[in-house]
């Protein structure tokens, strides 16, 4: 073997003093039992970020995948040069949708626990990354959305009672009791059928977006995952086709600190930010303070404007937490500390807003004291009005036959038969 | 990296701890035993899924094991399982015995590449010069109201590929025997949990109140280490009427409702489906000259097909009536109607008496 050019002399000469190899496993900061704090978090002023152009080009704009766009400040004014001057009437409209966000969330995750349906997820905390992106699409873009963007469909004035169909399953949802409860689809609204399958979603997104290009359309398309889905390899092929077909696309990374019990560092946050992974791929990318509606409003509406001007797709990290579990089944207190929640830097996304709307002085206490209640009252009246359509697993639901409908769109004979033997038999047995 | 061979005892096949060394444990504890004895006696074997190292699995699987082993042999991942299946392969090339937990079977999907593609043919390809000695863990079937992502059954699309083993246990003292000697197999194997039957057996009828694992016989697990030799079927019940052929849940859901008809029926609960135990398979039904496939599976193609071939190419002139088989439909698994797709006694019920009217 002379020709052998492999040598490994360099290992053997080193000595044998080389260091054992170490495998490195991320931990997070806080554990059950610790005091949070993140004093150490590096959270630059509001306004300091610079707002490049729509059309600029991603290598010219690299520092925003690292800093945080904030408009916000402490005071709850707008400042800077990302500040989206919004009318006094979205303000309010946002601070709404977000307030029934919250209160949705609330009751069905209560019905979950009385047992009327079989699982919910909350967003809570996380409502401006939804609500200030819908408010800045037009009502016609596409959405691609992961199981915790509710928050777009009642944005979008998608009625609440069809909501509570689905997460019951009953006689008056529209997906037929399919469904896990949240796996909403609203083709009218512009909201994807939902997929329990994390970060499907992303390339498709990109696909429909090339399609309206292919087409002269006008209309963009927008994707949600959370940061532990961007592992996935769907993340990936997304990113690529966005690049190469200058997809007009958004894709929104949420990251909320956890996936059920791993936090971001098992998706890489260890090593750099999740909006820094567009710089690899050669698209603009985004990091956002997503607490802040007004900076989730600006970076959606800049991207979209820049994916509107054929500049291409834009990756946007919103920067958030999840402040519940992550779903019914899950006790976020046997893995992370319990106070991470309250001492978040980033503050709550609707007390946010709501101090930006007083400072304005276009709202006040008393206001919002009477649309929380309003919108408690809401909710719990379309609860009950869902709930005349049954509850999961009281007989109210689809007919039986229907589960062999949709496979297809003709009924091959071999379902047909399925069809019958399964109503013959459970006639048989007197049922 | 050597002690990563399987150890072929067999004296362990069976049984023979004092009572002392036995303890009630549900399928949950059972599995947690089995990767707790031989990660105690394999330091090749290493853990690794979402979700499964501090907080020890979503359902609890692996609870206690990085506490106990460390975090260089039990360790959370990130979300994507072509990696972890793809990054499984590469630890089993160095020396490595992974047990990597695929959070749903509904979840292997992205997998598939590295497990049909790699895992399954590494051996072939190499003629044995590396193999993939992994053994994947997923939960698996419905039954929880867990809509299409969380209730499927995938075990036809394993066995349909050459150079993976697949491994189904019923009990909690079969899965810590097999998940045992799952991990010591030099071949990748693909071993599905019933999670249904994860805290108790299920009788089929979903209306009564759910039962725990105490008091059934099956539940007393040795402590330590004890093989359930792959490919071997088990009699869960003996009987000369007709033969059930089951496996996972639907065991002890055939196992109530022959009880309930009161029909002599023997029931081989499969446990592994390949390598199957034809023999068993073949003795019974030329025995019986009767068979019954139950799966809750979707029919076309499912492992039923398989079955019904094997037992008409090797026992058609013991047959007596056609062979018949009970499966889930040829639908996605649906939310508020799980009950009526779950194969549950009243079509094994119609099923039997059909096959019994010949
Ligand atoms: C392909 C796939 N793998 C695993 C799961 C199980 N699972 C559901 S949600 C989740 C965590 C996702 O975390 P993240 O992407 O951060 O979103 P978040 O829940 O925080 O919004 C996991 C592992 C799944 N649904 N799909
Ligand atoms: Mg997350």
């Amino acid at each position: 073997m002379s020709d052998r050019i492999d040598s490994d002399a360099g290992r053997q000469e080193a000595g044998r003093n080389l260091p054992p190899l170490r495998l490195h496993v991320p931990e997070p900061k806080f554990r059950p039992g610790d005091t949070a704090d993140f004093s150490d978090f590096d959270i630059p002023p509001a306004g300091a970020q610079a707002r490049p152009d729509e059309v600029a080009q991603p290598g010219e704009m690299r520092d925003l995948a690292y800093g945080l766009v904030r408009v916000l400040d402490e005071a709850g004014v707008a400042v800077g040069p990302w500040d989206p001057k919004l009318p006094a009437e979205t303000l309010l409209r946002m601070l709404r949708a977000m307030a029934l966000t919250r209160a949705f969330d609330a009751r069905m995750f209560r019905a979950q626990r009385q047992g009327k349906t079989s699982f919910y997820m909350k967003s809570t905390g996380e409502e401006a990354v939804s609500i200030g992106a819908a408010a800045a699409l037009a009502s016609d873009d596409m959405c691609f959305p992961s199981y915790r963007q509710q928050g777009i469909l009642i944005a979008r004035g998608w009625p609440i009672v069809d909501m509570m169909n689905q997460i019951y399953s009953n006689k008056g949802d529209r997906l037929k009791g399919r469904q896990l409860p949240i796996m909403y689809s609203a083709r009218e609204a512009g909201f994807f059928s939902i997929s329990g399958n994390l970060t499907t979603q992303y390339p498709q997104a990109v696909g429909w977006a090339m399609a309206s290009a292919a087409r002269g359309d006008t209309r963009i398309a927008a994707t949600w995952c959370g940061e532990g889905s961007t592992a996935e390899g769907d993340f990936h092929s997304a990113c690529t086709f966005a690049s190469v077909y200058r997809a007009p696309v958004i894709m929104n990374v949420v990251n909320n600190q956890w996936a059920i019990s791993s936090f971001s560092g098992f998706a890489g946050a260890e090593a750099t930010t999740f909006a820094a992974r567009a710089i690899g791929y050669g698209i603009a990318g985004l990091r956002v303070d997503g607490n802040d509606a007004l900076a989730v409003y600006a970076a959606t509406r800049w991207a979209a404007d820049r994916a509107r001007a054929n500049a291409g797709p834009t990756l946007i990290e919103h920067f958030t937490y999840r402040v519940e579990g992550h779903s019914t089944s899950d006790d976020p207190s046997a893995y992370r500390s319990a106070d991470e929640a309250s001492h978040w830097p980033l503050g709550d996304p609707i007390a946010r807003l709501k101090k930006h709307c007083i400072a304005l002085g276009i709202w006040d206490e008393e206001r919002h004291a009477a649309m929380d209640k309003e919108l408690a009252e809401m909710v719990h009246d379309a609860a009950r009005e869902a709930e005349k359509n049954g509850i999961l697993g009281h007989g109210l639901h689809h007919p039986m036959e229907s589960m062999f409908e949709d496979v297809f769109e003709e009924m091959p004979w071999h379902l047909k038969e399925q069809q019958q033997k399964m109503l013959e038999e459970w006639k048989a047995a007197g049922l | 990296m050597e002690g990563g061979g399987p150890v072929t005892g067999t004296m362990s096949e069976t049984m023979t701890q004092a009572s002392g060394d036995v303890a009630q444990m549900n399928m949950i504890q059972a599995i947690n035993s089995a990767l707790d004895v031989m990660m105690g006696r394999d330091p090749d074997v290493v853990v690794m899924g979402e979700d499964v190292g501090y907080f020890g699995g979503v359902f609890r699987a692996t609870a206690g094991l990085q506490q106990k082993y460390g975090k260089n042999r039990v360790f959370d991942t990130p979300i994507t399982e072509c990696g972890i299946i793809g990054v499984a392969v590469g630890m089993g090339a160095y020396g490595l015995r992974p047990v990597p937990e695929i959070q749903f079977a509904d979840y292997i999907y992205p997998a598939l590449d590295q497990l049909v593609s790699e895992a399954a043919r590494l051996r072939y390809r190499s003629a044995g010069e590396f193999i993939s000695p992994m053994t994947v863990r997923s939960p698996f079937g419905g039954g929880i109201f867990g809509g299409q992502t969380h209730s499927q059954s995938p075990e036809g699309i394993f066995t349909h590929v050459s150079g993976v083993k697949t491994v189904i246990p019923s009990t909690p003292y079969d899965a810590k025997g097999l998940l045992i000697a799952a991990i010591e197999d030099n071949d990748p194997v693909i071993f599905f949990e019933p999670k249904r039957i994860y805290n108790g057996p299920f009788d089929g009828h979903y209306d009564t109140p759910a039962r725990s694992w105490a008091g059934h016989e099956a539940a007393q697990v040795p402590k330590g280490y004890y093989r359930v030799p792959l490919g071997e079927a088990r009699v869960a019940r003996a009987g000369g009427a007709l033969t059930v052929l089951c496996y996972g849940t639907m065991v002890h859901v055939v196992e109530n409702t022959v009880a309930e008809m009161g029909v002599d029926a023997e029931i081989l609960d499969l446990r592994t489906l390949v390598p199957l135990d034809i023999e068993a398979i073949e003795r019974s039904v030329k025995k019986t000259g009767r068979c019954l496939i139950v799966h809750e599976a979707t029919r076309t193609s499912g492992f039923g097909a398989e079955l019904s071939a094997q037992v008409q190419e090797r026992c058609f002139y013991h047959l007596e009536a056609p062979i018949e088989r009970v499966t889930g439909f040829d639908t996605p698994y649906p939310h508020s109607l799980e009950w009526a797709y779950f194969p549950g006694p009243v079509r094994i019920r119609e099923a039997i008496n059909k096959i019994m009217k010949d």
